[in-house]
C-alpha cells in the first residue's frame, strides 16, 4: 500500500538554510531513510546524507525526525500517520556540512583527549586474566555504534556550545567509565573524569540513554556508577580514611 | 568540511533552526504532571509537620516516625517507649527528622532528573531548549553538595527499619486493622525503593573491578542491580504510598475514618 506523504527537509550549508517541503511516495515496510533516498532520486539530487549500513549497526545516518534525535535508517515510516507532515533535521549540536551532513569531529576530538587502557607495568600481552562476570559491565557499553546522537541530545552541549571544551559527553564519559571497570586499567580515570572531562556538568537527566538506538543504560549503568566512584575519590571522607586505613588502591 | 574559525562562530554553524524544538508529540505532559506530584507531596509534607494527629494506637503516621520529642510524642508512639529529646522542644516533631528521608529524596539520582526537568527545565524534555543562558550542572556549588547523597542512604536505611518496625508492631496489637496492612505495604515500598538506590548499589559491589574475587558481594549487587532497573517505579509507589499511609493514620487519629477495622 503505497501513499504520498508531506516532508520538510532542513536544506542548506554551513547552519544558514531552511526547511524545504517535499511530497514523496511511500510504501509499505519503508524507514525514512528510504524515503530520503526517493527524494534524492526523484526530487533533490544534491540532497546530502550520511549513511552506510542500513541495518541500525554503523551509525551513520543520526539525523533529528519530528525534532527527536534518531536513526533514518531504523525509523520506520509506520510509526507516523498518513496525514503526518515529517520534518528532518541534521543533528542540532554539530555544526552543519551540507543539508543533512553534520560535522561530528568534535566527537573525535573528545576521544582522543582519553588515555588509552593502561595496563599495570609488569603484566604483560598474553598474561591478563579476569573473568567474564569482571568484564560484563563493560562489555554494555562496547555496543556503541558511534551514531554520536547522545551527545547530540545532551542538553550540556545542545543548549550551551561554550560548554563544548570542558564536556565530553555521555559517550566519552561512559568510555573512561569503561576503561576505570576494567580489572586491569590502572589510570587514574575518576580525578580526570570530572576535572578536564566534565562529569559534573551531568545532571544525569537521562535523555542519552532515551535515544541510544542500542539500548545501552549509559546513565545508570555508567554515568551515575562514574560518579559513585568519583565520589569516592573525591567527597567521601569514610572512603578516604578506609582506602587508608586498609590500603586500598581501588 | 565546515571548519570553527574566529571569524565564523561555532552556534551560527549549526543548523539555524528558529523554534525550541520540533518535536510533534506532547513532551510536556510529563514535566508537567511530574511538576504537580513533587508539588503535591511537598504541600502534603508541610501540612503534615505542622498537623499534630501523629498517633492512633497502634499506628503512628510515617511522617512522624520516629517520634523523638518528649514534649510532642504521645506515649504509645515513642520509639522503644524512649523519647531523647527533653521536653524543652516544643516545635513539630516531624521538623527532626523529615530532612533524612527528604534529604534521601531530594539528591536521588532518580528525583533530580525529575525536578530538573519539571522544576528547572534543564531541559524539560529531550531536545526541547532549555531557558536558561549558563548551565554548569553539577560541576560546582550548590549543585555539587548532591555528592552528599550516600549519606543520607545511610540515614535512610535506619528511617526504613524504623517504618518497619512499626508495621510490625501495628501486625502484632492489631493484625486485622486495614491500617497495618495501609503501613506494611508502606514499610516494604520504602526499603524497596531505598535498596534500589544508585549509592546502595555502589556500596554493595560496584565500586570493584574485580566481582570474581567477591562472590557474595557481586551478588547483592546483582540483586540491588535488578532492584535499582525499577528506581524510578519504586520512588514514585513509595511516595505516594508514605504520603497515602500518612494521610490514613492521621485521619484515623482524628476520628474521620473511623469504620470497625480502621
Amino acid at each position: 500500500m503505497s501513499y504520498k506523504a508531506k516532508f520538510k527537509v532542513w536544506r542548506g550549508e554551513g547552519g544558514e538554510g531552511r526547511l524545504e517541503d517535499f511530497t514523496v511516495e511511500v510504501n509499505e515496510g519503508e524507514v525514512v531513510l528510504d524515503i530520503i533516498h526517493r527524494l534524492q532520486a526523484t526530487q533533490a539530487p544534491d540532497l546530502a546524507v550520511r549513511w552506510n549500513c542500513k541495518a541500525g549497526k554503523c551509525g551513520s545516518c543520526s539525523m533529528e525526525i519530528n525534532g527527536k534525535p534518531r536513526l533514518g535508517c531504523m525509523t520506520r515510516m509506520s510509526t507516523f500517520a498518513e496525514d503526518e507532515t515529517i520534518t528532518v533535521t541534521p543533528m542540532r549540536t554539530f555544526p552543519v556540512i551540507k543539508d543533512l551532513v553534520t560535522d561530528v569531529s568534535f566527537n573525535y576530538q573528545k576521544a582522543r583527549e582519553i588515555p588509552s587502557f593502561t595496563p599495570p607495568a609488569d603484566v604483560r600481552p598474553g598474561e591478563y586474566r579476569m573473568q567474564q562476570v569482571d568484564v560484563e559491565r563493560s562489555q554494555e557499553f562496547r555496543k556503541c555504534i558511534e551514531c554520536f546522537m547522545c551527545n547530540n541530545v545532551c542538553h550540556v552541549i545542545r543548549d550551551h556550545e561554550e560548554n563544548k571544551a570542558a564536556f565530553a559527553g555521555p559517550r566519552y564519559l561512559m568510555r573512561i567509565a569503561e576503561l576505570d571497570m576494567h580489572p586491569y586499567d590502572v589510570a587514574d580515570r575518576k580525578e580526570a573524569a570530572q576535572q578536564e572531562h566534565g562529569l559534573g556538568y551531568c545532571n544525569i537527566t537521562k535523555c542519552c540513554t532515551e535515544v541510544c538506538p542500542e539500548h545501552i543504560k549509559i546513565t545508570d549503568n555508567a554515568l551515575i556508577p562514574m560518579k559513585e566512584r568519583v565520589v569516592d575519590r573525591r567527597y567521601d571522607p569514610l572512603v578516604w580514611l578506609g582506602n587508608k586505613i586498609f590500603k586500598r588502591s581501588k | 568540511m565546515t571548519q570553527t574559525t574566529p571569524d565564523a562562530p561555532v552556534r551560527r554553524q549549526r543548523a539555524q533552526v528558529k523554534v525550541r524544538t520540533l518535536r510533534t508529540d506532547r513532551w510536556w505532559v510529563v514535566p508537567l504532571l511530574t511538576f504537580l506530584a513533587l508539588s503535591a507531596f511537598l504541600i502534603y509534607g508541610f501540612w503534615a509537620i505542622f498537623d499534630d494527629s501523629i498517633f492512633v494506637d497502634p499506628y503512628i503516621a510515617p511522617f512522624s516516625s520516629p517520634c523523638l520529642a518528649e514534649a510532642t510524642c504521645p506515649e504509645g508512639a515513642r520509639l522503644f517507649g524512649w523519647a531523647p529529646i527533653g521536653d524543652w522542644y516544643t516545635l513539630p516533631g516531624g521538623l527532626l527528622i523529615l530532612g533524612l528521608p527528604g534529604g534521601f529524596r531530594f539528591t536521588c539520582y532518580y528525583y533530580r532528573k525529575s525536578y530538573y526537568r519539571s522544576f528547572w527545565l534543564s531541559p524539560p524534555a529531550c531536545a526541547v531548549q532549555e531557558p536558561h543562558g549558563k548551565y554548569t550542572g553539577e560541576s560546582r556549588f550548590p549543585l555539587i553538595i548532591q555528592n552528599i547523597h550516600r549519606y543520607f542512604f545511610y540515614a535512610a536505611i535506619v528511617v526504613g527499619l524504623i517504618l518497619a518496625y512499626d508495621a510490625v508492631l501495628a501486625l502484632v496489637h492489631k493484625p486485622a486493622g486495614v491500617g497495618t496492612w495501609v503501613l506494611i505495604a508502606n514499610a516494604v515500598l520504602i526499603n524497596a525503593y531505598t535498596l534500589s538506590c544508585h549509592s546502595c548499589r555502589h556500596i554493595t559491589a560496584g565500586r570493584l573491578n574485580h566481582f570474581s574475587r567477591h562472590p557474595l558481594r557481586y551478588k547483592a549487587w546483582t540483586f540491588v542491580s535488578k532492584l535499582n532497573a525499577k528506581h524510578q517505579q519504586l520512588a514514585w509507589a513509595s511516595m505516594f504510598s508514605v504520603m497515602g499511609a500518612d494521610l490514613y493514620v492521621r485521619l484515623v487519629a482524628k476520628g474521620i475514618i473511623a469504620f470497625p477495622f480502621a
